[in-house]
């Protein structure tokens, strides 16, 4: 089955995996214990999130780490980012349109 | 500017749907107002350094919202908005298309359904946005389109632009 980072970043266990290794690569039992879903329903987020690439797998010892791949989550940065910027620029200006509506009023 | 205020945007490439939730320091009455009034709707809806220029609008259901956004060159790009669900102060969804100054629709074009809620919490108006498109592809078409016409600009002059405005 083929898989975009999209469809990676569409679910909010995954979004809050990808939030919790930013900071540093854990094993999926650390992981797990963030989350009130069972350890398979975590595996399975996280072999999604590996297949598009959006974490990698590094072993250490007998263990498993999972780590952001930083690379991949640019590309989608990059994207949100353009439609992101003009909705920011409308709103910023709808703000201070609001302002002087108000600075009108009183 | 308004930094503290809530701005969430979330793209869902499953549903097709891209999700903005933006909070505006105002009360309901004008944050509607602000939405739904051409006047003021030209203010503030093109992105800059676009020009919105409302053409008609009759804010019905069945009814349109027929508007341009100038660029700095003096190119127009016509829009329209129709209007397909209205409860006052509550919340309104429209469909949007690119067309010609007559409002005739450029098919070529995807169309994208817009549903805006509107939320009074304490000194604050929250807005949720939901823009439905039919395929995945004119969300990416869009997106594309919004970028090569300039759509994202730096925003560096922003203010020193409002603060001019105001005066």
């Amino acid at each position: 089955m083929r898989r975009d980072v999209f469809q990676a970043i569409a679910d909010p266990t995954r979004r809050a995996i990808i939030v919790l290794i930013a900071a540093h690569a854990m094993t999926p039992n650390a992981i797990a214990e963030h989350f009130d879903t069972t350890r398979q329903a975590v595996s399975k987020h996280l072999r999604i999130l590996t297949e598009c690439q959006l974490v990698k797998q590094e072993p250490a010892g007998r263990e498993i780490y999972y780590q952001l791949n930083a690379k991949k989550m640019k590309e989608i940065d990059k994207w949100l980012e353009q439609f992101r910027r003009i909705w920011e620029n409308r709103f910023s200006q709808l703000d201070t349109v609001l302002l002087n509506l108000k600075n009108k009023k009183s | 500017m308004n930094h503290h205020l809530l701005f969430d945007f979330t793209v869902d490439k499953e549903n097709n749907r891209i999700k903005v939730q933006r909070e505006f320091a105002a009360g309901k009455k004008m944050v509607w107002a602000a939405w739904t009034t051409p006047e003021i709707l030209d203010q503030w809806w093109a992105p800059k350094p676009y020009q919105t220029k409302t053409k008609s609008m009759d804010f019905r259901v069945g009814g349109a919202w027929l508007y341009c956004m100038v660029s700095p060159e003096n190119i127009a790009h016509w829009c329209r908005a129709d209007y397909q669900s209205i409860e006052v102060m509550e919340s309104f969804s429209g469909l949007d298309a690119f067309c010609d100054e007559e409002g005739v629709i450029t098919t070529d074009f995807p169309r994208s359904l817009w549903n805006n809620t509107f939320t009074e919490t304490g000194n604050t108006t929250l807005v949720n946005i939901v823009i439905q498109y039919e395929q995945l592809a004119h969300l990416e078409q869009i997106i594309s389109l919004g970028f090569k016409e300039g759509f994202t600009m730096a925003m560096g002059n922003l203010d020193a632009y409002f603060a001019g405005q105001m005066h």
